[in-house]
């Protein structure tokens, strides 16, 4: 692939997100697809944060390997980075802040010192201009066209106008043709190539998506990594008509979200696996009221508080498993916003077709890391299907809970006339009476408990077969298959052309839903397969249990990551070579 | 695109539709149960406004009195213990030309959801919220409850409670509640009163109701309550000073006060939420068709 990877670093507060956010906006203006990596800590000052932009012609789905810019706020971003560059990478500095010694220079690297600091202080006295330069340094050595780079950094200031912005525009054009003047540009320089594309990250593809998917009502409570769709959605509210509503607790917005579909609207709850912890009880009681709702679990590293900004997949099991009992549940895993928008579309029909809580899984990794989609990748206008689907009946009464062949029965809303019922998190009849107390264990009524399960648990196999089934990317019958699901396919995607570059054709079983698992699929394209490669962030290869489990197939080789930190590709590649028997090279 | 199906504001609906009663469930509270009466408030408040069954959601937790959606005409939900007025809010937000109403134990309001019942107070949700209050856990045969008084020997506390028990009328005024009262299982006409008003009341009403368990609680019983209420309407009481409500509040012994402790006119959240200025939640269109340009913030 041909593509050019910028990255900057400083401490938490030195604005380094921003200036990531400005560069990777600069690529997808100019026609290019974009992923941006945004790597932070717990605190919010001090730490070492940084941002990394990739920019290439054929979409990249990770950050990748290495880069080819580098901006330096501090000495330490230069300590940590310096090992981590492309041959051919420029180092940008300021000698004003820190020296770099010409040995401590990583070979095939070169030094751009760019003097911030002066520069800065041609505007203002004050320490708020001192990443335009360096900014303007940045966009020239990767190609970005100054009046391209102007241009996002006068919007990112919004409505705000006068001196600041004057300034940041003026150091930033001065930053620029410092460069110019005493650097050429990156070998791997890119160019303006067609229409612009939209970059955004997970959370706000998930908040698009849902929004576009009919939602109305969202309770949350904040939590990293899933605050981002809460903030999206409240900045939205008003102009999208959807109440949003910031919980007590996550104990709260669940029970809101479910109380609120139960009131004729479509509902969700975000939250990061602590969240969801709490969310459980409510999960089944959706799950047994037949009451529809999307429940967004953004994964981070655990157990417990864990790393609050790192990523990880380690809730499967969780989310598989969570709720007293057994009720009908999907889970959704996209990898990229593309399908992130979609997904969210899918859980909310899903959710009222079925009638039953719908998990979309994500992580940070996906959820706060930013990529590019082209406009007409983004569908709007999706049919909202009405949420009531009873009528009075001719005869008889009306039984919210009706027996019937998918296990869906017809739906009223309160408000509805005649068609009054009582949801009931007790186990209940098709008229939704109670069977839980003076019924209990008598012998008509062990019977209907037995026949409302079989009826819910119907449900189970209506969504298998609706969900979103299992993608077997690449070619047919490669060396090697990869097994992912979420996040993680990212590296996988990126990797395989490298493989193949090197005469290893792989393809990848991308798991779209993990759960109900299309076992009829998985079996058929792992047996076919000549080897398997599971990949997943997190220790027990959760995935692959659950494939065991489902159909008897053991994936011998797995590459799982723990550590917080996202996959890249070449850790990938690097497996994949030992797995083909490639190894040492 | 709008949701055809979308229920009917509470205004447009006539006095033709029938009026809420009693289901054909019947109660399965003990022979004596103080829940009996709060059942009847319930009914006849309902049909004194004549608010149509279809426009009302009951909401419940789990205990004995939490089953009272079971026994009422309504829409109802019977939820997990504890979450009776979380669930309660969102049917509000879904659609606030419903009558909400939330009903409930001591131990589901005041121990295992304690946190959601001030928050809903301090956001004035338009709901009425009416607690059984017994002062025991009946469903799971006699323990302490938050409410039970210092002392009380229970299952779970043989030797006495040795923690103060929840004020659940001092906690409402203190956390900002609107419409809060206290009635008695012993005078069905003057809860009824107090329900009816505080289903009228716009905002977040309270009704803590003396609802004596005849099995498990020997010691707050229909006498022991005949021989101390008195009703502050008849002593005097101005409802809308909140000091005096308070004062009001943490009377108990040989005289415990009933009837309305305090009433204050504030916007409810439904008022200031402006999304919901433009109606029902649920008759407002969904969905993203047409709204191309929202994609800009993007590009």
């Amino acid at each position: 692939m041909s593509d050019i990877i910028v990255r900057t670093g400083g401490e938490a507060g030195d604005g380094i997100a921003s200036l990531g956010e400005t560069v990777a906006r600069c690529f997808a203006r100019m026609g290019l697809h974009v992923f941006g990596l945004n790597a932070y800590q717990s605190v919010i000052r001090g730490g070492h944060v940084w941002f990394q932009a990739r920019a290439s012609a054929v979409r990249p789905y990770s950050q990748g390997d290495g880069a080819d810019v580098l901006y330096c706020l501090n000495r330490e971003t230069f300590e940590i980075h310096r090992v981590d560059l492309r041959p051919g990478a420029t180092i940008i500095y300021d000698p004003e802040k820190f020296a770099i010694a010409p040995g401590d220079v990583p070979t095939g690297a070169r030094l751009l010192p760019v003097p911030t600091l002066a520069i800065a202080r041609k505007y203002t006295s004050q320490a708020i201009l001192q990443n335009a330069p360096g900014l303007g340094a940045m966009a020239y050595l990767a190609g970005i066209p100054l009046p391209i780079l102007q241009g996002a950094l006068s919007d990112s200031f919004g409505r705000k106008a006068g001196d600041v912005v004057t300034w940041n525009l003026g150091a930033s054009a001065d930053g620029y043709e410092f460069a110019r003047q005493h650097s050429g540009a990156n070998d791997r320089a890119v160019s303006p190539r067609g229409e612009g594309k939209l970059l955004l990250t997970g959370n706000q593809a998930i908040a698009l998506g849902a929004a576009a998917g009919g939602v109305k009502f969202l309770a949350q409570y904040p939590m990293t990594p899933a605050s981002g769709i809460m903030h999206w959605m409240a900045a939205h509210s008003r102009d999208l008509g959807i109440v949003v509503k910031q919980a007590e607790d996550e104990l709260a917005a669940i029970n809101m979200a479910v109380g609120a579909s139960f009131g004729g609207v479509r509902a969700m709850t975000a939250t990061s696996g602590g969240g969801f912890s709490l969310m459980v009880e409510a999960l089944g009681m959706a799950g047994m009221t037949e009451t529809p709702v999307v429940v967004v679990e953004s994964q981070r590293a655990g157990p417990s508080t864990g790393l609050p900004t790192k990523t990880e997949q380690g809730d499967l099991r969780l989310m598989i498993g969570a709720g007293q009992g057994e009720f009908p549940r999907a889970i959704l895993a996209p990898s990229h916003p593309k399908e992130a928008y979609q997904a969210a579309i899918d859980a909310f029909r899903l959710s009222e077709e079925w009638q039953t809580p719908i998990l979309l899984a994500s992580d940070l990794h996906l959820s706060e890391n930013y990529a590019t989609v082209d406009r007409d990748e983004i569908a709007l206008n999706v049919p909202i299907a009405p949420i009531a689907t009873a009528s009075a009946p001719a005869t008889g009464e009306y039984l919210r809970y009706a027996y019937t062949p998918s296990g869906v029965s017809p739906r009223s809303v309160p408000g509805q006339p005649g068609l009054q019922f009582v949801a009931g998190s007790d186990e209940h009849d098709a008229k939704g009476h109670l069977i839980s107390d003076v019924k209990a264990g008598v012998p008509i009524w062990v019977a209907e408990r037995a026949k409302m399960m079989d009826k819910r648990m119907r449900k189970l196999e209506g969504l298998r077969a609706a969900a979103p089934p299992p993608l077997l990317e690449g070619p047919a019958g490669a060396d090697l298959t990869f097994v992912a699901w979420g996040s993680t396919v990212g590296a996988i995607r990126d990797a395989m052309p490298i493989l193949a570059a090197q005469g290893i054709s792989t393809n990848l079983l991308f798991v779209r839903t993990v759960y109900p698992l299309r076992s009829d699929i998985v079996r058929s394209a792992l047996e076919g397969a000549r080897a398997t490669l599971l990949v997943e962030a997190n220790y027990s290869g959760q995935l692959g249990q659950l494939i065991r489990q489902e159909t008897g197939l053991l994936l011998p080789h797995r590459l799982l990551k723990y550590d917080g930190e996202p996959f890249y590709p070449h850790e990938i590649v690097a497996k994949a070579r030992e797995v083909t028997g490639h190894g040492g090279h | 695109m709008a949701d055809t199906s979308a229920p009917a504001l509470r205004a447009s609906t006539g006095p033709a539709l029938p009026v809420i009663g009693k289901s054909d469930t019947k109660p399965t509270w003990c022979p004596g149960c103080g829940d009996f009466s709060v059942l009847a408030a319930v009914e006849m408040a309902l049909k004194r406004l004549r608010i149509p069954s279809h426009n009302v959601a009951v909401v419940s937790g789990i205990g004995c009195s939490s089953n009272l959606p079971h026994f009422l005409s309504s829409y109802g939900f019977h939820a997990i213990h504890g979450r009776a007025l979380p669930v309660a809010e969102g049917i509000r937000w879904a659609n606030h030309g419903l009558t909400v109403i939330a009903t409930g134990g001591d131990g589901d309001g005041f121990g295992i959801g304690a946190g959601h019942f001030v928050h809903t107070m301090r956001r004035n949700v338009d709901l009425t919220y009416v607690t059984m209050d017994n002062q025991i856990y009946g469903l799971t045969t006699g323990q302490a409850s938050p409410t039970s008084m210092m002392g009380q020997r229970t299952k779970s506390t043989p030797n006495g409670v040795i923690e103060a028990p929840v004020d659940p009328i001092a906690l409402a005024l203190a956390s900002g509640a609107t419409y809060v009262a206290r009635g008695f299982s012993g005078d069905v006409k003057h809860l009824a009163d107090l329900v009816a008003n505080g289903i009228q009341h716009r905002g977040f009403s309270f009704v803590d109701v003396f609802s004596p368990c005849v099995t498990y609680n020997k010691l707050n019983t229909f006498d022991f309550f005949r021989q101390r209420v008195y009703k502050l309407e008849n002593a005097g009481h101005d409802p809308t000073n909140l000091g005096l409500a308070f004062q009001r509040a943490i009377e108990w012994g040989d005289k415990i006060p009933i009837g309305l402790f305090y009433t204050v006119d504030r916007p409810t959240y439904e008022d200031l939420e402006e999304v919901l200025s433009a109606g029902p939640l649920a008759q407002q269109p969904a969905g993203l068709a047409g709204r191309s340009t929202l994609l800009d913030e993007f590009a």
